[in-house]
C-alpha cells in the first residue's frame, strides 16, 4: 500500500516538532469534524514577525493528516509567512510522495489549512 | 435458506474494487438493490409512467393504481392498520422533519422537555435540539452504559409531567443495540401518559420484523434505500387520530382539497402530507424490496444476521487491539461476555489499537472492502464514548462468512502495515489522545 509507506508511517509514529510552545505568539486549530481529525498548530515569529522561528503541532487523527503535519512542519522552519502563504496543495502532496488518493486528500491538507489561517 | 444464492439478484457485487472482489460491508449506510427492484422501477418508467391522482387517461390510472398499492404494501409490511398512515416522504430525516414542523414545533413550548438517547442518529437529535432552542424546551439526553444498552434508570428519571415528546432509535447505527420498544413505550405511558412517542426504526425495518401497531408509539420512521429500495424514499408511519391533528409540512398541489383566492381546504390523510409530484418510481422501488423481503421473510433475515455477527465478533475478539464497541466491548482486553448477539443488530463500530478509523477503511478498501468510518452521524455519541472516530462494518442479506473472513484477513493487513506489534507504537497511542 503505497499510501501507507515507511516514510510516512515513521511520520505518523515519530511526528516530528510534536507537542506545544508555551507563549507561542500564534495558536491556530484546525480540525476536520466530518472524519475526526483535528490538529493545533504553535508558532513562535521571529523579531520582525515576518517568519516563523519555531513550529510545534498537536492534535489527533489519521496517519495521513498526522504524517503531513510533520513533515510541513519541519519544511516551514525558517521561512517567511510570505513564503509560507503561497505553498499550494501541489506542493503538499509532493512533500508527501505524490500519492494521495482524492478521498484522503482532505487529510493531507489539514496541516495546510491551518498555516493559511496565519494572521500576523 | 440458502443466502448465498440471494448474491445473483445483486449484479454489483460481482464488481472489483482495486482489483479485489468487492466486499460490502456499509449496509447501515445503505443497501444494495436486487434485479427485481431496478426492473420494477424501469418497467414503471418504460410502460405506465404518468404522474399519479390527476387525469382521467389509462397511463394515469394504471401509475396511481401502482402508487397506492404501493403504500397497501408497505403498510402491511410493518403492521400498519391503515394504509393512510402511511406518509411517503423523501427518507428518514425529511419524516423527523415532518414531525418537527408539523407537529413539534406547535405543540412544544417553553419550559416543555423533550427526551432523547446520546447514540441517536443527527437526524433526530440535531431537529429536537434545534426546536429546543427555538422554542425554549428543554433537551434531556439518556446516556448509554458499557455495554451499549440504555440506561434505563437514567430514562425513567427523565420522564416527567412536562415530558411533551420521547423519541429514541428502534436499532442504533453505530453500537448496532435494539432497544426494547414494547418495554420503553409501556415505561413511558406509566411516567408521562401525555407525551408523544416516535421511533426511529431506519435501522429496524430493513433487519428484522416491525409491528408498529404493536410498538406503543405514536410514529416511526424508516427509509427505503436502507431495505434494498431506491434512494429518495422513506415513510413517516403515524396513528391516524394524531396525524389528522397535524398541520401540512409542504404546501403545493395533491395536498389540498379546495382552492380559492381567499383560502384552502387539505386533503385527506395521507395526502394532505404529500405536496407535489411525489416519487413514484422510488415508490414502486421500495414497494418491490419489500415483496423481495417479505419472499425471504424478514424473520429469516434476522436469524442471518445473528449468524453473521456472531460469527464476526468470535473471530474480532481473537484479534488483539481491536475494541469492540456496544454489548461485546472489552473484545480486545480477551472479555467473554455479551458475545451472544440476540440484542444486538449486524452492525459492529470498532477500533484498531491507535489507529485512525480512516487509515483503517482506506486499507480495506485497498482489498476491496468496504466499511465506513468517521462518526456516523452520531458525533454525540462518538464524543461519549471518548473517540476522534470509529470504523463500522454492517451487514445484510448477501453477505456471507467468507465476506467476515476477508474483513479479518483485512483488519490483520492494517496491524501489519502499521507495525501494531512494535513497543514504538504504544508511546505514540498518546497522539491519538483527544485532549493535550
Amino acid at each position: 500500500m503505497d499510501l501507507y509507506r515507511e516514510e510516512i508511517l515513521e511520520h505518523w509514529q515519530n511526528p516530528q516538532n510534536f507537542g506545544e510552545i508555551k507563549k507561542a505568539d500564534l495558536v491556530i486549530e484546525q480540525a476536520n469534524p466530518l472524519c475526526g481529525d483535528e490538529i493545533t498548530l504553535f508558532i513562535k515569529l521571529d523579531d520582525n514577525r515576518s517568519a516563523i522561528r519555531d513550529i510545534r503541532f498537536t492534535g489527533s487523527g489519521c496517519a495521513i493528516s498526522i504524517a503531513s503535519a510533520s513533515i510541513l512542519s519541519e519544511n516551514i522552519k525558517n521561512k517567511t509567512v510570505s513564503v509560507i502563504s503561497k505553498i499550494t496543495g501541489t506542493d503538499v502532496i509532493k512533500l508527501l510522495g505524490g500519492q494521495i488518493a482524492p478521498a484522503r486528500l482532505k487529510c493531507a491538507f489539514l496541516p495546510l489549512e491551518a498555516l493559511r489561517r496565519i494572521r500576523v | 435458506m440458502d443466502f448465498r444464492k440471494l448474491r445473483a439478484d445483486f449484479p454489483i457485487l460481482n464488481r472489483r474494487v482495486n482489483g479485489k472482489p468487492l466486499v460490502y460491508l456499509d449496509n447501515a449506510a445503505t443497501s444494495q438493490k436486487p434485479q427485481q427492484v431496478l426492473a420494477a422501477m424501469d418497467e414503471y418508467y418504460r410502460r405506465h409512467n404518468a404522474n399519479v391522482h390527476r387525469g382521467i387517461h389509462t397511463l394515469s390510472v394504471e401509475a396511481t393504481e401502482m402508487y397506492e398499492s404501493a403504500r397497501n404494501n408497505v403498510a402491511t409490511f410493518v403492521g400498519a392498520n391503515d394504509p393512510s398512515e402511511i406518509v411517503f416522504v423523501r427518507n428518514a430525516t425529511e419524516a423527523i422533519n415532518l414531525v418537527a414542523y408539523s407537529w413539534g414545533r406547535l405543540n412544544i413550548s417553553k419550559g416543555d422537555e423533550i427526551v432523547l438517547t446520546i447514540a441517536e442518529h443527527h437526524s433526530n437529535f440535531v431537529v429536537w435540539q434545534q426546536l429546543a432552542a427555538e422554542n425554549g424546551a428543554i433537551l434531556k439526553i439518556i446516556p448509554i452504559l458499557d455495554n451499549g444498552e440504555l440506561d434505563y434508570l437514567a430514562f425513567k428519571k427523565a420522564l416527567t409531567k412536562k415530558t411533551k415528546l420521547v423519541t429514541f432509535f428502534h436499532v442504533s447505527n453505530v453500537l448496532g443495540t435494539i432497544n426494547d420498544v414494547c418495554n420503553l413505550t409501556s415505561i413511558i405511558h406509566n411516567l408521562s401518559p401525555k407525551a408523544k412517542i416516535l421511533v426511529d426504526g431506519a435501522q429496524a425495518v430493513p433487519h428484522m420484523p416491525v409491528d408498529v401497531s404493536r410498538l406503543g408509539c405514536d410514529l416511526y420512521v424508516f427509509t427505503g434505500h436502507k431495505m434494498l429500495g431506491p434512494t429518495g424514499v422513506g415513510v413517516l408511519w403515524g396513528k391516524r387520530e394524531l396525524l389528522e391533528s397535524m398541520s401540512p409540512f409542504l404546501f403545493g398541489g395533491e395536498m389540498i382539497s379546495k382552492v380559492s383566492v381567499e383560502k384552502t381546504t387539505w386533503n385527506e390523510l395521507p395526502w394532505k402530507f404529500e405536496a407535489g409530484t411525489p416519487n413514484i418510481a422510488g415508490v414502486i422501488g421500495l414497494s418491490a424490496a419489500v415483496d423481495y423481503l417479505s419472499k425471504i421473510g424478514v424473520e429469516n433475515v434476522r436469524k442471518h444476521e445473528i449468524e453473521l455477527t456472531n460469527y464476526a465478533l468470535e473471530r474480532l475478539s481473537k484479534i488483539s487491539e481491536v475494541t469492540v464497541y456496544g454489548s461485546s466491548r472489552g473484545a480486545s482486553s480477551g472479555s467473554t461476555q455479551g458475545r451472544s448477539s440476540n440484542n444486538r443488530s449486524g452492525v459492529i463500530s470498532f477500533n484498531i489499537g491507535p489507529i485512525h478509523a480512516h487509515d483503517v477503511a482506506s486499507i480495506l478498501d485497498s482489498e476491496g472492502i468496504a466499511v465506513r468510518s468517521g462518526h456516523h452521524c452520531a458525533q454525540p455519541l462518538v464524543d461519549f464514548l471518548g473517540v476522534s472516530s470509529i470504523a463500522r462494518a454492517s451487514f445484510y442479506i448477501y453477505n456471507t462468512k467468507e465476506d467476515i473472513d476477508r474483513l479479518v484477513e483485512g483488519i490483520l493487513k492494517v496491524k501489519k502495515t502499521f507495525h501494531l506489534e512494535s513497543k514504538i507504537i504504544r508511546q505514540n497511542s498518546k497522539i491519538q489522545l483527544k485532549s493535550v
